[in-house]
């Protein structure tokens, strides 16, 4: 591992002002950039420890949820008001990593982890355009059952491998940012950038910028809401798919839903086509599945991932159904 | 600062780099914790820290600073008694090799806190009033990230639960385990 110093920020704008420092990372849980420090896919000069910064999670007078950066994982998953009111929030960060890791990981650092991708790793056998930007990408023509179905391109399919992120997605919402130049709001479904020709610049965030907090408001559909996760062992493992869904329903009509993906897309992928297709129509198998079809329609394959396709399909129709108490035979509930 | 390893304050390396689990191991001879795969992905290095369970591998030692570490040296009076999870282990076949059962029994000692806190996992089906059914389908999936090569999972959920449910057993009748 390449040397660096450390120091752990006392304040937001400690650390923000020691983030200024040459090639400064900042650290809070670590599960991911430790990780990718041993691999030297990283080599920070310096790591401002952000573990201090504020970690409450309030209610604000308008009903909204405001997450400080530095909560972890687990406290924000047991916290009463996510759970009784953001069931797909809790149940996302639930079905992420193990116990300790979660633990570890932080708000802030789950929204900043990268991709899992194999060949993004293997600094020393694999080209990849997001490590070394135009060196290339193996993973297009190599083992990619992992790997992205939605919004790739030519350089890069990889996937972004939160579950968190896919519920704040679908929550629509707000990322608070502090940096040199002050702070500003972002929200999380305009954060992260898709590959296109330059997949080495994942997120909106600007030299030095620190997320803060994480904002929720709340709504009718994120009250009625469910996270399905579905992977290849059914504990500690990445998504192949995975949906976050919430539905306002009322007198047998979809008023509003929420529907976000993950382990499909570089980003979490907010299914608004989808959304946009259920909102005013009666509750059927048959809406939902129509809707999953329209989202899905611009999906393309790389062999080994072929299945993603139809498994994001079925997964979007049955947690629809879940929640609408729907199923094929009919209404049930 | 310092930092506190099952009550004695140490002062932190001066290397950034080392991580918690070598320091203990290399530099205070606290072979207790054991090193597996060093990426967060198998729990043999699990060590509580303030309370929480997390992984020694994928820590700096200079982060713990100024925190409570707690090692499977902890357990059992003056390093003479068995802790009764120790014990359940034995009692249960919960090891083969035992490389990673100083990480499963830290694991499962801090596991033992968030049941008792409520806290749901993935699998407890109703979010807001927290973990009320199938208590061995609770210790697996919440026990996931501590993998046992040998095999043993069996035997250690046997030892989990069964240490679980005398504890359950003593607050009812008011007989401490």
């Amino acid at each position: 591992m390449t040397p660096f110093s450390y120091q752990r920020a006392v304040s937001s704008g400690a650390a923000v002002a020691a983030g200024t420092l040459q090639q400064a990372r900042f650290i809070a849980g670590g599960t991911n950039l430790v990780d990718l420090m041993r691999q030297n896919v990283e080599a920070p000069a310096s790591l401002i420890d952000v573990t201090d910064l504020p970690d409450s999670i309030e209610e604000k007078p308008d009903g909204s949820l405001v997450i400080g950066a530095a909560a972890r994982n687990s406290t924000v998953a047991a916290h009463p008001v996510v759970r009784a009111h953001y069931p797909m929030l809790s149940r996302a960060l639930l079905s992420g990593a193990s116990a300790q890791i979660r633990n570890m990981a932080t708000i802030g650092g789950n929204i900043l982890q990268r991709t899992r991708c194999a060949y993004f790793y293997d600094v020393a056998g694999a080209r990849c355009n997001k490590r070394q930007p135009g060196a290339g990408c193996d993973a297009i023509g190599g083992f990619n059952r992992y790997h992205a179905i939605l919004g790739t391109s030519g350089s890069c399919i990889a996937t972004h491998p939160s579950d968190m992120c896919v519920a704040l997605a679908a929550l629509d919402a707000v990322v608070h940012l502090q940096g040199p130049d002050g702070a500003r709001s972002v929200p999380l479904n305009d954060f992260h950038r898709l590959p296109g020709a330059a997949p080495q610049i994942e997120t909106v965030l600007r030299d030095g910028e620190l997320i803060t907090a994480v904002e929720i408001a709340p709504s009718a559909a994120a009250e009625h809401s469910a996270y399905r996760k579905v992977r290849d062992r059914s504990s500690y493992a990445f998504a192949l798919v995975s949906v976050a869904a919430g539905l306002d329903i009322q007198d047998g009509k979809i008023v509003d839903a929420r529907i976000a993906l993950g382990g499909v897309a570089a980003k979490p992928w907010r299914a608004t086509t989808a959304e946009e297709s259920l909102r005013g129509q009666t509750v059927s198998i048959e809406r939902f599945r129509a809707a999953a079809e329209a989202e899905l329609a611009s999906a393309t394959s790389f062999g080994d991932n072929d299945f993603k396709i139809e498994l994001a399909r079925r997964t979007i129709v049955a947690v629809l159904g879940e929640l609408a108490g729907t199923t094929e035979s009919g209404v049930e509930a | 600062m310092a930092i506190v390893i099952n009550g004695t304050p140490y002062p932190p390396p001066d290397d950034p780099r080392v991580s918690l689990v070598d320091f203990l191991r290399e530099e205070l001879g606290l072979t207790g914790t054991k090193l597996g795969c060093n990426q967060g992905g198998c729990g043999a290095c699990t060590v509580i820290i303030d309370g929480k369970r997390v992984l020694s591998c994928l820590t700096f030692a200079v982060q713990a600073d100024g925190r409570e570490v707690r090692t499977i040296e902890s357990l059992g009076a003056d390093n003479t008694a068995l802790h009764p999870l120790q014990q359940a282990f034995i009692d249960h076949d919960g090891f083969q090799c035992g490389y990673c059962t100083p990480g499963q029994i830290c694991s499962a000692i801090a596991m033992a806190d968030e049941l008792r806190r409520g806290e749901p996992s993935y699998i407890t089906s109703d979010l807001a009033a927290g973990p009320n059914g199938d208590l061995r389908q609770e210790i697996r999936e919440r026990m996931s990230g501590n993998l046992c090569r040998c095999g043993a999972h069996n035997g250690i959920v046997d030892a989990i639960e069964s240490m679980l449910t005398a504890a359950e057993t003593a607050k009812k009748t008011g007989v401490a385990a």
